[in-house]
């Protein structure tokens, strides 16, 4: 054994080209290599971005001067933008909420059509998330009109109305979460049917023989099962539904008087309707820090839970 | 007192027949195993006792009570699950105590009706681990820890060791019918393994094709099949089936298998037999432990007969002989003594006393 040691250790002009040899060999590289393409674009279209943001977050108005945090301690003391972070949290934490609500029933609904008919239903009920959001957030504006509301024609039926949906802010807030809602509630159906269909039935037969009814079925063995699903797809959503920019700026663009601005619809007009681009950089620099801890909680959950389930 | 009592009972899947009318009386604290091949129906028999499953005719008693419209929950039974069906974010004293929670049984009482059982079942050490922590072994006994904690009028059990290897099998084995003795209650037990029949049950019913075939003891079953599927069934390796016809010559009959080998038939079955002289379409069955090898001292009903092996099958404690009679294979058990040896031709020993007369067309054992 000894022997053999000695005989393989020296040689050094040799060595270096062995270890590049070796480097090439090794999985990990072989995998870093069909990885690059993939890190290559990421980092050209979301870390360059990024640091730009930021970069450009610190000059002035003519962006010629470097002015560090003025623009971030400007924002801070401007009430728009503490509206603005109160309105994107409203919005996001709502809509996420009936979403992951209208989604858990739909699922349940739906899982329980007898297979033949289930997945013209699963189609039908897809239809909001598929059809481009800027087309149906159109086609939800003209159901807005004050002139030629289509909702207001019928609630006026029934002697209701009529309601200014986008033109006062509590009506206008609630549109775009309503508008948000029926768009992204198909996403949280499709990923609980998955999840649901994963639970085994024999699961349900034994809760059922313990005397489990139907409520208790979901609480006990349904609900826990789905655990995991339901923390990912509402981050996931969250996220998605904080930065959203199309719903609504084709709905209300913010108004009436910038009540419901979100950050990216803000930024949108701070900078480049308001020809400000670095104030409209600091403004969408701040969901980072917020979407950041959501993040770290929910996945932080996940983890713990993963391991001992 | 729980009888379990089936009456005529049928299952249609869109008109496709998976249980076809059976009848069956389970008495009180009895071990009853349902055994058939896949697709035999008895799973659906099992489902439709404990109410997972609608019955389409007929009528399920349990206690003397029809239960046909009864949810499960209400039936007071138990059952253990091919996949155990643990709830995976519970521990094992909470996948073991959630029937008692959901009841609303006091918290002491639940503790000491869990801790019983696991005592019983030797598991009192992992009453705070999760299913993941398990093995498949230990998994199994939560899942029979589940049912007895529930203290049931009937367990049921849907194949419960087919997830097992083989080696635990026969272990699990042994651990349910031990518990059986302990906590005794009226169990319906379903299984393919005929050897996990044969050993568990107090009474099996074999099933075949949404019929029942036979009811029976172990050994019934075994000695006096009703049928050829039951004689096939039952036992291993299988029953051999050879065509034959019975003749008669001076006043004796005789089985005859091929041109040169013709066995007499038992005294005691002359009666019996006589009608059959020169019908068609029957078969001689005769379980391989009944083909021996050539001996010094016969007994009454043994016959020698002549045949060359095809192939040989050492065992260590016995060698399996096969051999072709017509084209037919048939298989022997020989003392690994005996000197057998595929390609050479052997003097073997066919005990008479223990063979079956079958008619191939209906099946019944004559």
């Amino acid at each position: 054994m000894a022997n053999g040691i000695t005989v393989q250790a020296p040689a050094p002009p040799a060595a270096r080209r062995m270890t590049m040899q070796k480097l090439m060999r090794r999985r990990s590289t072989t995998a870093l290599a069909l990885a690059l393409p993939l890190i290559l674009l990421i980092s050209g279209l979301v870390i360059y971005p990024a640091f730009f943001a930021m970069y450009l977050s610190m000059l002035d108005r003519k962006m010629e001067t470097f002015t560090g945090m003025r623009n971030i301690l400007f924002l801070m003391h401007f009430d728009t933008f503490w509206m603005v972070v109160k309105q994107s949290c409203i919005f996001a934490l709502s809509a996420v909420f009936f979403k992951a609500l209208i989604g858990f029933v739909t699922s349940h609904l739906v899982h329980n059509l007898p297979p033949k008919g289930q997945r013209k239903w699963r189609g039908m009920l897809l239809v909001p998330w598929v059809i481009p959001t800027a087309m149906s957030t159109i086609a939800w504006f003209w159901l807005f009109d004050p002139a030629y509301s289509a909702i207001n024609w019928i609630l006026a039926k029934f002697g209701i109305g009529p309601v200014p949906w986008l033109g006062v802010t509590s009506w206008a807030r609630f549109s775009v979460i309503l508008v948000n809602v029926w768009y992204g509630a198909p996403f949280f159906l499709i990923m609980y049917l998955a999840a649901l269909k994963s639970v085994p039935d024999q699961l349900y037969e034994a809760a059922a023989i313990d005397g489990a009814n139907w409520w208790q079925k979901v609480w006990y063995v349904t609900l826990p099962m789905m655990r995991n699903i339901i923390a990912i797809t509402m981050l996931f959503s969250l996220i998605v539904t904080f930065a959203n920019f199309d719903i609504v700026r084709i709905l209300t663009a913010g108004g009436p008087v910038d009540s419901t601005h979100v950050f990216a619809t803000w930024a949108f007009s701070l900078g480049i309707q308001g020809n400000n681009i670095p104030m409209g950089a600091s403004v969408s620099l701040f969901m980072l820090p917020i979407l950041g801890v959501a993040a770290f909680f929910i996945l932080r959950d996940i983890n713990r839970r993963g391991s001992s389930v | 007192m729980a009888q379990v009592t089936l009456q005529k009972l049928v299952k249609n899947y869109d008109e496709t027949p998976a249980v076809r009318g059976i009848d069956l009386d389970i008495a009180d604290k009895e071990f009853v195993v349902l055994v058939g091949p896949s697709g035999c129906g008895k799973s659906t028999t099992l489902r439709m006792i404990a109410g997972l499953e609608d019955i389409t005719a007929g009528d399920v008693l349990i206690g003397g009570e029809v239960v046909n419209d009864m949810p499960p929950k209400d039936r007071d039974i138990a059952m253990v699950f091919q996949n155990y069906a643990l709830y995976p974010h519970m521990s094992v004293y909470e996948n073991m105590s959630f029937g008692l929670r959901l009841k609303k049984v006091a918290k002491d009482e639940i503790a000491r009706r869990v801790e019983n059982a696991a005592q019983i079942l030797d598991i009192s050490e992992l009453l705070q681990r999760k299913p993941k922590q398990l093995s498949g072994g230990q998994r199994q006994r939560v899942a029979m820890g589940r049912a007895i904690v529930r203290d049931p009028k009937v367990f049921l059990f849907d194949e419960p060791l087919s997830n097992l290897d083989a080696k635990l099998r026969v272990q699990m084995r042994t651990e349910i019918k031990k518990v059986h003795q302990k906590v005794r209650t009226t169990t319906v037990y379903v299984t393919h393994d005929q050897i996990e029949a044969m050993t568990l049950a107090d009474r099996v019913v074999v099933m075949n094709g949404g019929n029942i075939e036979q009811v029976g003891t172990p050994n019934e079953l075994y000695h006096n099949p009703a049928t050829k599927f039951v004689a096939g069934f039952i036992g291993s390796p299988a029953m051999n089936f050879v065509p034959c016809t019975i003749e008669e010559a001076a006043g004796a009959l005789r089985i005859r298998l091929s041109k040169d080998i013709a066995f007499p038939v038992p005294q005691e079955r002359t009666g019996r037999y006589r009608a059959l002289v020169g019908k068609s379409g029957l078969l001689f069955g005769l379980r391989p432990e009944h083909i021996m090898e050539q001996r010094q001292h016969l007994e009454p009903n043994q016959h020698p007969f002549e045949v060359e092996l095809e192939v040989t099958e050492p065992m260590g404690m016995e060698t399996m002989v096969f051999f072709l009679i017509e084209g037919t294979e048939l298989v022997g058990r020989v003392n690994p003594d005996a000197g057998a040896q595929a390609g050479r031709r052997m003097k073997l020993v066919a005990d008479l006393g223990k063979m079956h007369l079958i008619d191939d067309g209906s099946g019944r054992v004559l």
